[in-house]
């Protein structure tokens, strides 16, 4: 009688406790919108890919004359830049760096955000004080100065980009995760597991962490599109990607090209731009709305 | 009260001494020597020694540190590399012009901004607030850049409805500033409508909301009163944070737009590597943005009676 109790009690706690991913999958499965903006982000990665591979068309190569608009062929269905090349396949090798930037800079941010955060929410003191001063120091920094000085003292180029966006973008997430441990820390699990002897480690990383996790992935998708945007900033700024194809260089050129009537490479890249970033938005929202237990029912 | 401040005031110390010691890090040591950006390739070593002198960077380097902390303290930072200005002055002047460009937009904005949100926080669920947060987000996936571009091509060039850009002091420049205000509102409405949105929505769901409607409170009363009331504080928080990078300026505005404001001013300075500017600039905008982060908690005590002090 006991045993099977026990069993049973054991059995309802698995299952309450895969619930919570399950029932996110399952909210996000129904939600076709976020279907829809899950695979736009899948092909935007696919492309991404694609150009390690080496398999993108590339983009130096002349399709043309110099600005022919757009026209109904593959390679020029965004026209033609300056030098004859298409604006697609330059579209695609910009995708190439936009998503390196978004997916290493969220690499790079993710694990100091939570690593930090919950050593400074879950042990406090001098810990929780030399964190907190630390984070202030750098959100008190327009990040913009923060990003330029960073990238003075590396090569300029994609890899000060990240680095730079990397050192700056994980305060919020840093915030968020010491807030959410300071509310675990004395909860009464978070006591039982100490009770039986598991050590910080494992009460941290094992226990607390899996129950604030979520904010994190809802983060993640920020911390890609917000990259993105950057990088088109601080390459305007003449302090992001030098040479090679990005999507911050071709909105730069579009300033000038727009004037003599040349629309169609501002509208390509807008676009490709336009759907990854809306795609991201709603992903993340959509992932707010699944994974929050507050807003389950 | 007294004495919260004066403690809160300590606490900027050594916030302030870490931006000092980061910008310091990063522009004056390991950043390209400027002696050598300003003189070229083909200097004297005659020269370069004179200029070194004149700027100070013959000292030892905590000499120059501590010779910085004393320019923070008395808020004279010293000559612009490339102009010889004094940068107090530049700063000053800067400032104004930014402020001239960012607060009306940002108190109409602001406005504006709250009350959609309400509007659609009252119409929750809806086809309305769903179409709404829709063109509010693609609104936020268009670069910054890209607005620009495209309102300064499309209503100052081709249609010929502002300046395509310049600057004047005092009223006269209005019509300059025109175009800039509006896209600012344009770029900020989506993802701040976002935000108050989702304040109003979180009281709807807070206890006293279910009282006042237990009560016999209209939906009207209840949103206007109670809840506009409450959600006061975050937006409170939200508007006085964002002050500070009001003097800062919306530098690609500037840049496009012609007007000398301190992005301006800025950007300038990256392109030139004139360091005593990014470095004063830095500092300045981290000692403003810890004193609004005072006045948000000093708002919040004077706002809500909840919260005390200490």
């Amino acid at each position: 009688m006991t045993a099977v109790a026990a069993e049973e009690t054991r059995t309802m706690g698995r299952a309450q406790a895969q619930s919570l991913g399950r029932r996110a999958a399952r909210s996000l499965r129904r939600d076709r919108t976020a279907v829809v903006c899950f695979v736009i982000i899948a092909a935007y990665v696919g492309v991404a890919l694609l150009g390690y591979a080496g398999l993108l068309p590339d983009f130096q190569e002349r399709v043309g004359g110099s600005y022919e608009p757009p026209s109904l062929s593959f390679a020029k269905i965004f026209g033609t830049d300056i030098f004859g090349r298409s604006i697609l396949y330059k579209i695609l090798a910009g995708t190439q760096t936009a998503m390196t930037i978004g997916f290493i800079v969220t690499g790079i941010s993710l694990p100091i955000g939570i690593i930090l955060g919950a050593l400074s929410g879950y042990y406090g003191g001098r810990v929780d004080a030399g964190i907190v001063w630390l984070y202030s120091v750098i959100s008190s920094v327009p990040s913009i100065l923060l990003i330029v000085g960073i990238s003075y003292v590396l090569e300029k180029g994609i890899v000060a980009i990240c680095i730079a966006l990397g050192a700056v973008s994980w305060v919020g997430l840093c915030r968020l995760i010491r807030g959410e441990v300071l509310k675990h820390r004395n909860r009464e699990y978070v006591l039982a597991v100490r009770l039986l002897g598991a050590s910080d480690a494992v009460i941290i990383f094992r226990h607390i962490l899996p129950n604030v996790v979520h904010l994190a992935i809802v983060t993640a998708s920020l911390l890609v599109l917000s990259s993105i945007k950057s990088e088109v900033i601080l390459t305007f700024l003449g302090v992001g990607i030098q040479n090679g194809a990005s999507w911050g260089t071709m909105i730069t050129d579009a300033t000038g090209e727009l004037v003599t009537g040349i629309w169609w490479p501002l509208a390509g890249v807008t676009s490709a731009m336009f759907l990854i970033i809306y795609a991201l938005n709603v992903a993340g929202d959509a992932l707010r709305d699944a994974l929050d237990p507050k807003l389950i029912d | 009260m007294g004495a919260y401040v004066a403690r809160r005031l300590l606490q900027m110390i050594p916030i302030i001494l870490g931006v000092a010691g980061l910008v310091f890090v990063l522009f004056t040591t390991v950043g390209e020597d400027p002696v050598r950006v300003a003189l070229g390739q083909h200097a004297t070593p005659e020269a370069i020694a004179e200029l070194r002198a004149l700027w100070g960077l013959d000292q030892p380097m905590w000499l120059q540190f501590v010779d910085f902390l004393r320019q923070i303290a008395t808020f004279d930072y010293g000559r612009s590399f490339n102009t010889g200005e004094p940068l107090s002055e530049m700063f000053r002047q800067g400032a104004l012009v930014s402020l001239s460009l960012t607060v009306f937009p940002y108190v109409l904005g602001t406005l504006t901004n709250v009350s959609i949100a309400l509007l659609v926080a009252y119409y929750r669920g809806s086809l309305f607030d769903r179409f709404s947060t829709a063109i509010f987000v693609a609104s936020m996936s268009i670069s910054y850049l890209v607005y620009i571009i495209a309102f300064q091509y499309l209503l100052a060039y081709q249609a010929g409805a502002f300046p395509i850009n310049g600057y004047e002091s005092g009223w006269s420049g209005i019509p300059y500033l025109l175009l800039p205000w509006l896209i600012i509102m344009v770029v900020t409405a989506g993802p701040d409508i976002r935000i108050y949105r989702t304040v109003f929505l979180d009281e709807t769901r807070a206890d006293y909301v279910r009282t006042a409607f237990a009560k016999g409170a209209s939906e009207a009363a209840v949103i206007f009163r109670h809840i506009l009331k409450n959600a006061l504080i975050p937006i409170l928080t939200h508007v006085v944070i964002g002050i500070p990078f009001l003097i800062l300026g919306a530098f690609l505005m500037e840049r496009f737009f012609s007007i000398p404001g301190v992005g301006d001013i800025m950007i300038t300075a990256i392109h030139n590597g004139d360091f005593p500017i990014l470095k004063g600039l830095t500092v300045l905008i981290a000692i403003a943005y810890a004193l609004f982060n005072l006045i948000t908690d000093l708002l919040y005590a004077v706002v809500d009676p909840r919260v005390q002090l200490s």
